[in-house]
């Protein structure tokens, strides 16, 4: 117990202190998992809008794909992306192993099935009428899903949420293909595995305790806009 | 707000996007970038943590030490995928100079592995007089021994022992953690099991430790740390320069002296011991 | 080019589930006037309004829009644009009334200005400018119909396609906003397809309609000549001509026939042979309730039947009365009468309508 107590004082002193290397650590997080957000929602939120909405040949094989991936534990998309990131795979001309890109690349693959598979439902549940309406007044097939997505924004804000959240909380992917470099590599997430490895359990804490906190704000910010979305 | 939302033209700005991306990722480019394969005990002491520094101010390299235990950090090495090792398991090392991987291997450091055990030692180790006894009674007593299980470095050395002691472990009393030394010594700690660590981490981790050295000083538990350079005419994409440039930076005296006065401020005694070891069980190089 | 119709349809076929819900081997819509297809729930009215609207490809058939066919994808884009469709659920878009007015617009890439005077002069039009600021989504029923509307008309298309505008609405919201849209039609003149069920939508707003039955079209014409005469015994009994009458022609001279009618009879307008068996349609409008004292009173109506009420339902202003006079007769009196004649079942009265009131559906065999 003397053991945690300590770790909090030296979590509280972490935070608040400024500690430099701390707040490097939380900004990479950030910045990866947001960029792996950002990319995987740029992608992901037309994908799923269209399986939501659209019929063509395949879609139930997409949707069986995307539910599978929902469902894909990390680190095997880590994994895999660290074998085709090798200097030896096919993506190792890229040379980008053990770089935040490698690390923005696995998340935005772990997010993707998320941001596709929340739009999926947050489209389906528009009242078909709506597309109707939309296509008789003159709208493309695109522009009638783009107005799908702005109805749906809410729900699709909270689809973005649950992609960043499950991205910025993982580690085992990160670790692999990052490699927890210090000052490069190291996010909050491998430096907590890290710092308890070494026995400072008060980083170790304290790093576990700003993850807490950043995980709360995602899942309080996704419970609200979710509630929200209910209410209208 | 209706005017940029063709299929196509998403696609290329998402295209955009991601080349934005690369072109502010790839700000580094390969020739600076050394990819340091090593164990996770040189990692988890923290050592790396004052020399990488220090080499990336003097040499204008930026190396990326990834922590993965000698096994995985030797199979890294046979496929070239980082530029240069630096583990302690001499005899895998050897094969992987014998392949043809790598082409040049120098001791930088050394310390001595430990086994470690709960204070009461219910094996009794503490009262026999060579390593190999000392495993042979844990094997008898039925202790618990936590094995790290990863193939690395330590791992190797511990299956020697067990060799040396002539009993093939197994059973409910010896548990694999699978995980680095660090966590291992640390599972070890709480379930008031027997480990084989090297001196550096346990020492680093002693004071968060219930553990106690039971069996340390015999030449049979001699660890060496080497820095193995890859073959450049093997690999495509070596940074074979940026690999021998750290390989002699770790060589040099004033990384030696730094090695040397590693750990004494922080736990009144030195983790690693510089060089070669002049005594017995350092294999000839 | 020639633009004798906006819309022709020929042999057009739609099938769902294997089943045929739509047979239009030609149907040609006029311009420049309000046409409207009438028929129950599930007749195949909005299945032909989204073929016309070129939402759905019909599986079989040609859509001929200004005499022109729509072949190629962008084609038919184009178009769309220039049609728009009113939908029965208004579905608008959760944001202001302006914004949703202003969509069409912003999906055909009309410059800003423009769209802008378009969307304001609209709203003006059906009285909603002051909702224009307005979440659409915290409307009523009328103003979200009407805003529903303007959304359409804004676009000021060739071809205007209203799918049961005034469903759903209570009768003065109802009747007010019809009264606006006949107004508007009659000034914008556009080509305009409006599908309903309701018969009084159909008479007040077109100049012709069609009745759909069972995914055909049994009958087109005058809304006047539609409603009192109509084709068939099915179309009788949608469109409100509740007296169906089997009958036997008894005799007939100087342009006036006399028929058999279960245990009484009727005097019909045109000459038939004797003998020779007629279905008669009379609409319980036609059918005017009187108390027997007025029988000696001189009159030019000619069928002026004794009997007795069998039945009475009172609906609000109107009341409609079963008169049994040796067939039952449905008449629809103003609820006043309830009251002046003293009506309850039982009550002896005379059941009087012109001989040009009785409409011929069918007659031979």
């Amino acid at each position: 117990m003397e053991l945690i107590w300590d770790g909090i004082v030296e979590a509280v002193r972490l935070i608040f202190g400024g500690d430099k290397e701390v707040a490097e650590i939380v900004f990479l997080t950030l910045r990866v998992s947001g960029a792996a957000t950002v990319l995987a929602t740029l992608i992901g939120v037309p994908i799923g809008a269209a399986l939501g909405v659209w019929q063509f040949r395949g879609r139930g094989v997409l949707i069986s794909i995307v539910n599978t991936g929902m469902g894909a534990p990390p680190v095997v998309v880590g994994l895999v992306v660290m074998i085709m990131l090798w200097r030896t795979g096919i993506l190792g001309g890229l040379n980008i192993l053990y770089t935040p890109w490698a690390m923005v690349f696995a998340q935005a693959l772990i997010a993707l099935p998320i941001v596709i598979g929340f739009s999926m439902a947050a489209i389906a549940g528009i009242d078909p009428a709506f597309r109707q309406q939309m296509l008789a007044l003159g709208a493309s097939r695109s522009q009638a899903l783009y107005l799908m997505v702005l109805e749906a924004r809410l729900a699709i804000l909270a689809a973005v949420m649950a992609g960043f959240g499950a991205v910025i909380s993982e580690v085992g992917a990160v670790m692999m293909v990052g490699g927890n470099i210090k000052g490069e590599t190291r996010v909050l997430t491998t430096a907590t595995v890290l710092e308890s490895n070494r026995g400072e359990f008060g980083t170790a804490i304290a790093l576990g305790a700003i993850l807490l906190t950043l995980a709360f704000l995602v899942i309080a910010t996704l419970t609200i806009l979710q509630q929200r979305a209910r209410i209208r | 707000m209706l005017r940029g939302v063709t299929i196509r033209r998403w696609l290329a700005f998402i295209a955009l996007v991601a080349l934005a991306g690369g072109v502010v990722g790839c700000g580094n480019t390969r020739d600076t970038n050394v990819i340091l394969a090593t164990t996770t005990s040189t990692f988890d002491t923290g050592l790396l943590d004052v020399l990488i520094p220090e080499f990336e101010k003097e040499s204008g390299y930026n190396v990326k030490p990834i922590a993965v235990g000698t096994g995985k950090a030797l199979a890294m090495g046979e496929r070239g995928e980082a530029d240069v090792l630096l583990v302690h398991a001499p005899a895998a090392e050897a094969e992987l100079l014998a392949s043809g991987a790598a082409l040049d291997r120098k001791p930088v450091m050394h310390n001595f592995f430990v086994l470690v055990g709960p204070q009461a030692d219910p094996a009794r180790v503490m009262a026999t007089s060579s390593v190999g006894n000392a495993m042979a009674s844990i094997e008898r007593a039925g202790s618990d021994f936590m094995s790290r299980g990863d193939d690395s470095g330590t791992h190797k050395m511990e299956m020697s022992l067990w060799d040396l002691a002539g009993v093939a472990p197994g059973g409910h009393w010896y548990q694999e953690t699978g995980q680095g030394m660090g966590a291992t010594l640390q599972i070890a700690s709480q379930k008031s099991a027997y480990t084989l660590s090297d001196r550096a981490t346990y020492i680093a981790l002693s004071n968060v430790l219930d553990l106690g050295i039971v069996s340390g000083s015999d030449g049979d538990l001699l660890n060496t740390y080497s820095v193995l350079q890859l073959n450049g005419d093997r690999f495509s994409g070596l940074n074979v320069d940026g690999g021998r440039a750290f390989a002699e930076f770790l060589l040099s005296m004033e990384t030696q002296a730094t090695i040397r006065d590693f750990g004494i401020d922080s736990y009144g005694e030195p983790l690693f011991i510089p060089g070669p070891a002049s005594g017995p069980g350092e294999p000839a190089s | 080019m020639t633009e004798s119709h906006a819309i022709e349809l020929i042999d057009v076929r739609v099938w769902k589930n294997r089943r045929l819900i739509l047979d239009v081997p030609s149907l040609k819509l006029p311009t420049h006037e309000t046409f409207s297809v009438i028929g129950p729930n599930g007749a195949g009215k909005t299945t032909l309004l989204r073929i016309i609207s070129l939402l759905d490809r019909p599986g079989e058939g040609q859509v001929l829009h200004a005499g022109q066919r729509i072949s190629s994808g962008r084609e038919t884009l184009r178009r769309r644009r220039r049609l728009a469709m009113v939908m029965q659920q208004p579905a608008l878009r959760n944001s202001s009334v302006w914004e949703n007015v202003l969509t069409g617009h912003r999906f055909r890439h009309t410059p800003k200005d423009i769209a802008s005077r378009k969307v304001g002069e609209w709203l003006e039009r059906l009285g909603i400018s002051h909702l224009s600021d307005r979440n659409a989504r915290r409307l009523s029923g009328g103003e979200a119909q009407r805003v529903n509307m303007a959304r359409g008309l804004v676009l000021e298309p060739d071809l205007l396609l209203l799918d049961e505008p005034f469903n759903g609405l209570d009768q003065p919201t109802r009747l007010a906003l019809m009264d606006d849209l006949w107004r508007i039609l009659q000034e914008i003149r556009t080509s305009t397809v409006l599908v309903t069920h309701d018969r009084g939508e159909a008479q007040a707003l077109s100049s012709s309609v069609a009745v759909m039955l069972d995914g055909k079209v049994e009958q087109i014409g005058d809304p006047d000549q539609v409603f009192t005469a109509p084709r068939t015994e099915e179309i009788a009994s949608f469109v409100g001509v509740e007296n169906v009458l089997a009958a036997k022609v008894i005799e007939s001279n100087n342009g006036l026939t006399t028929a058999s009618v279960g245990e009484g009879l009727v005097s019909l307008a045109g000459e038939y042979p004797t003998g020779e068996d007629l279905v008669l349609g009379i609409s319980p409008e036609a059918v005017v309730i009187e108390d027997p004292s007025d029988l000696g009173a001189t009159t030019s109506v000619r069928n002026r039947i004794p009997g007795s009420v069998s039945r009475l339902f009172e609906m609000g202003a109107q009341a409609r009365v079963v008169v049994e006079c040796g067939f039952p007769l449905v008449s629809l009196v103003p609820g006043s009468s309830v009251v002046d004649l003293r009506l309850s079942p039982g009550a002896q009265v005379v059941a009087s309508f012109k001989a040009s009131a009785v409409h011929v559906i069918r007659s031979g065999r």
